[in-house]
């Protein structure tokens, strides 16, 4: 079937407004969104910038918005959007972070941010030299939802908080505290108190769902937001202290 | 611009992250990746990690060596296969250490499970040694030694994409990259540089493997005068997605998964009596591809793209939904079925280079006599070789895990006994030449488009699961024409900031490489043997050819040779499960 992408274009490099190119594609309907946009720069024109790697869903490189939605352009077939949003499909880059070029953004402060809730085991005790640490399946189903993010920026993107408070560090960000501070091997909150009780931490989120309506590796986030949020809370209340959310 | 470090990592996946870890804790230490890291193809390996734990079924890291030496086809150096499977222990150990997040036993330990040609007891029964994280174990490894990185502070170059080696003689000296967001060259100038830039597997049409395996460091090297070793060895997973290649794991199978033909029969009974789905990869996509010529496909039509079913849906919801979560939201989203409920369709799909730069069991690059100073490889680039003729299922994480960790250590040590190497002010001359030509012909020549899938098609038909003198014949003429053609293709992009045509045209050109010294070891190698399957030779040949091959390559010429194998443990013998 002929399809319409209608792509977002543009180059810092050449002194133009963003503006929209259509480019026909001659498409299967269980081809991939990103299969069109291979199509377009392998023989219509090459100048066209995007990001891709493992086209399944695993990379997360290819997050974009898609008629208006983040998605991945290789986890959306064109059956998905076609059949309810007509044959025009509307592609722009990610929002809060920098355009580089057509659909590609800067991920750096994005992944400043992941790096800034350390984002790595800080164990609580060694184990026995050769030997695994010990944990119960139940414990290690605890943050199991959280090890699933691929960093594909789709949350980050969506969330409306980061419209109003650029500093917020964002639901990805969280989530991969989160699976850390779940997991019973690590020191867990304690060790991640100063980044997520933190006024531009855990506490900027309204609950707006949008990060877990986006979310392609479905991850209920907002829920992990709130989980911690009182996880916070209880600790604060505890010591007999106030949590820092201003 | 010109970098100066201890060591150079190229390539940011498991056994690049792996050797840069250990690496930096003496050297200093810097990753250059042509993509982020976390999107590397290691994150996209499912099934597991192959380490005789013992947690579930008693095991013996030597049955494991003996697994991966019968099922690479006797090709396996034992020496090495030996170090693979007592090293994957202590790898698995550290990993865990480190938290990657291995699902767990009732007992809180690691869990394990089984997977095609490991076997207990040298070949006795199936045995449950794949240690596992759901169906996203690569993802959590490359999740888990990224997050030790910047723990580290590894320093990361992302987004570089690597187009010359550096050599006098045989000491290497670094590398020279072009960097994608600005179109400038870098010069790395490093006492160590290890190479673990991943997989070719994009030389064929349907193929697990992402858009960024395209084998740039076999190919950079081979260009250098560096052989390769055992190229034509390339493994076809059994199940892939029909038509997408998208992988389905073997850990379906390893979970009670059976595949059938057209009539619902359970075919592997005929092929593999004991082990049944879970015989070694090559076994089974050889008889996926027979069942196809001789009419029992889905279709019935014995074309190539026909395929069969894979069955999980005896296996129960429960079961499909905690122990392979992803499969069924990829059957999902691809196929719009759930595996629970109706069987999968699927076909061979590229997926594993056995061959690749040769190198000792510390990363150390060496051809038939001479060790290259200062460069290392590790990971699926490499060949050490312990995969041989056809890999076991789990054991590409094994060699990434335990190579790129000794690779890194042994870089830690070299680093500290010598000095930083000389190089001249011309050392990025040739790859600035070669991407100034590219830049000279901006719209005035045809799209490389075409002819990527042309090679894709010849790679597929003629060098695939079944392969014979004809059909290589046949590739390697097409090959040479297709690299002739690579001459006129043309950039339509003038700009600097992310010229995606040119990174392109660089990858075609490495993928085009690695095609022609694919098919022309296979044609000179005149016996079956692992996943080198000739219809016209059916028989494996050891008086002939229990050896490795090495091919060096100059222009669109190669030169043949050979080195022995390490055969000290277990003597050859036929291959039966």
């Amino acid at each position: 079937m002929n399809v319409k992408l209608e792509i977002l274009r543009q180059n810092p490099d050449i002194a133009e407004a963003p503006h929209r190119v259509t480019y026909d594609v001659e498409v299967d309907q269980t081809d991939r969104v990103l299969d069109g946009l291979i199509q377009v720069t392998q023989n219509v024109d090459g100048s066209l910038g995007f990001r891709k790697s493992c086209a399944h869903g695993i990379c997360g490189s290819d997050a974009m918005r898609i008629n208006g939605k983040e998605r991945l352009a290789c986890r959306t077939l064109f059956r998905d959007v076609v059949e309810t949003d007509g044959d025009v499909v509307s592609l722009e880059p990610l929002a809060h972070l920098p355009v580089q070029k057509d659909l590609m953004v800067d991920q750096e402060p994005f992944f400043e941010k992941f790096r800034s809730v350390k984002p790595y085991l800080i164990p609580k005790t060694q184990p026995e030299a050769g030997q695994e640490f010990l944990q119960s399946e139940e414990e290690r189903e605890l943050f199991d939802e959280a090890t699933k993010c691929i960093n594909c920026a789709a949350c980050y993107s969506a969330c409306p908080i980061l419209d109003k408070n650029p500093d917020f560090i964002g639901p990805a960000a969280i989530v991969q505290a989160v699976r850390f501070t779940r997991d019973s091997r690590d020191q867990g909150l304690e060790a991640r108190l100063d980044e997520l009780d933190d006024p531009n931490g855990l506490w900027p989120c309204e609950s707006k769902f949008e990060c877990t309506r986006v979310c392609p590796r479905e991850i209920k986030i907002t829920k992990l937001i709130n989980l911690t949020k009182r996880q916070v809370k209880k600790y604060r209340e505890e010591r007999g202290e106030e949590p820092n959310d201003r | 611009m010109l970098h100066e470090f201890d060591s150079v990592i190229v390539g940011g996946g498991g056994a690049g992250l792996y050797a840069a870890l250990e690496a930096s804790r003496t050297a200093n230490t810097a990753v250059i990746s042509k993509l982020y890291p976390m999107r590397s193809h290691t994150g996209a390996a499912q099934g597991g990690i192959g380490a005789a734990l013992g947690n579930v079924d008693t095991d013996d890291p030597v049955w494991h060596a003996f697994d991966t030496v019968k099922g690479g086809d006797y090709l396996v150096d034992q020496t090495a296969a030996k170090i693979l499977a007592e090293g994957a222990v202590q790898a698995v150990y550290d990993l865990e250490n480190r938290g990657l997040p291995f699902s767990r036993t009732p007992e809180g330990r690691i869990a394990q499970r089984r997977f095609g040609g490991h076997t207990r007891n040298f070949g006795e029964a199936a045995v449950k040694r794949s240690c596992y994280a759901a169906d996203r174990t690569g993802h959590m490894i490359l999740q888990t030694l990224y997050q030790q990185c910047i723990r580290n502070k590894v320093e990361f170059y992302d987004e570089f994409h690597v187009v010359d080696v550096i050599l006098e003689g045989h000491r290497c000296a670094g590398v020279v990259a072009f960097e994608l967001a600005t179109g400038e060259f870098h010069v790395f100038r490093a006492k160590a540089t290890l190479f673990a830039t991943g997989g070719f597997g994009r030389m064929y049409r349907v193929t697990s493997n992402a858009h960024a395996n395209t084998g740039d460091g076999p190919a950079v090297l081979a260009r250098a005068g560096v052989p390769l070793e055992d190229m034509e060895f390339y493994q076809f997973h059994p199940t892939g997605i029909r038509g997408m290649g998208i992988l389905i794991t073997e850990g379906v199978r390893g979970e009670g998964g059976v595949l059938k033909n057209r009539h619902g029969e359970r075919f592997m009974e005929r092929y593999a009596p004991t082990l049944l789905d879970l015989a070694p990869r090559d076994m089974v996509s050889r008889a996926i591809m027979t069942e196809i010529s001789e009419g029992r496909g889905a279709r019935g039509d014995r074309r190539i793209d026909d395929y069969v079913y894979l069955d999980a849906t005896h296996l129960g919801r429960e079961t499909v939904e905690t122990k392979i979560p992803d499969i069924q939201d990829f059957c999902k989203t691809y196929l719009a079925l759930d595996p629970a409920e109706q069987p999968m369709p699927v076909q061979p799909t590229a997926h594993y280079g056995m061959g690749g730069i040769p190198t000792d069991v510390d990363g150390r690059v060496e051809s038939s006599t001479e060790v290259y100073e200062g460069l290392y490889a590790a990971g699926e680039c490499a060949c050490v070789s312990v995969h041989g003729a056809n890999r076991l299922g789990t054991n590409s994480l094994v060699d990434l895990i335990v190579f790129g960790r000794r690779a890194g250590q042994h870089i830690a040590e070299y680093v500290r006994g010598t000095d930083m190497p000389v190089i001249s002010e011309s050392a990025a001359d040739g790859a600035r030449k070669r991407i100034a030509r590219l830049r000279e012909r901006t719209g005035k020549g045809e799209f490389p488009g075409p002819l990527y899938e042309k090679m894709q098609e010849v790679m597929m038909s003629d060098v695939g699961v079944y392969r014979d003198a004809e059909s290589m014949r046949r590739a390697v003429d097409r090959l040479r024409e297709l690299r002739t053609r690579l001459g006129d293709v043309a950039v339509q992009d003038e700009g600097q900031r992310f010229n995606a045509e040119i990174l392109g045209i660089l990858e075609l050109e490495n993928l085009l490489d690695l095609s022609l010294v694919t098919a022309a070891t296979g044609l000179h190698r005149t016996e079956s043997r692992g996943a080198h399957s000739r219809r016209d030779f059916p028989e494996r040949s050891d008086d002939e050819w229990l050896k490795h091959s090495l091919a060096w390559m100059t222009g669109d010429q190669i030169e043949l040779g050979e080195k022995g194998v390490d055969v000290s443990i277990w003597q050859p013998k036929p291959r039966t499960y």
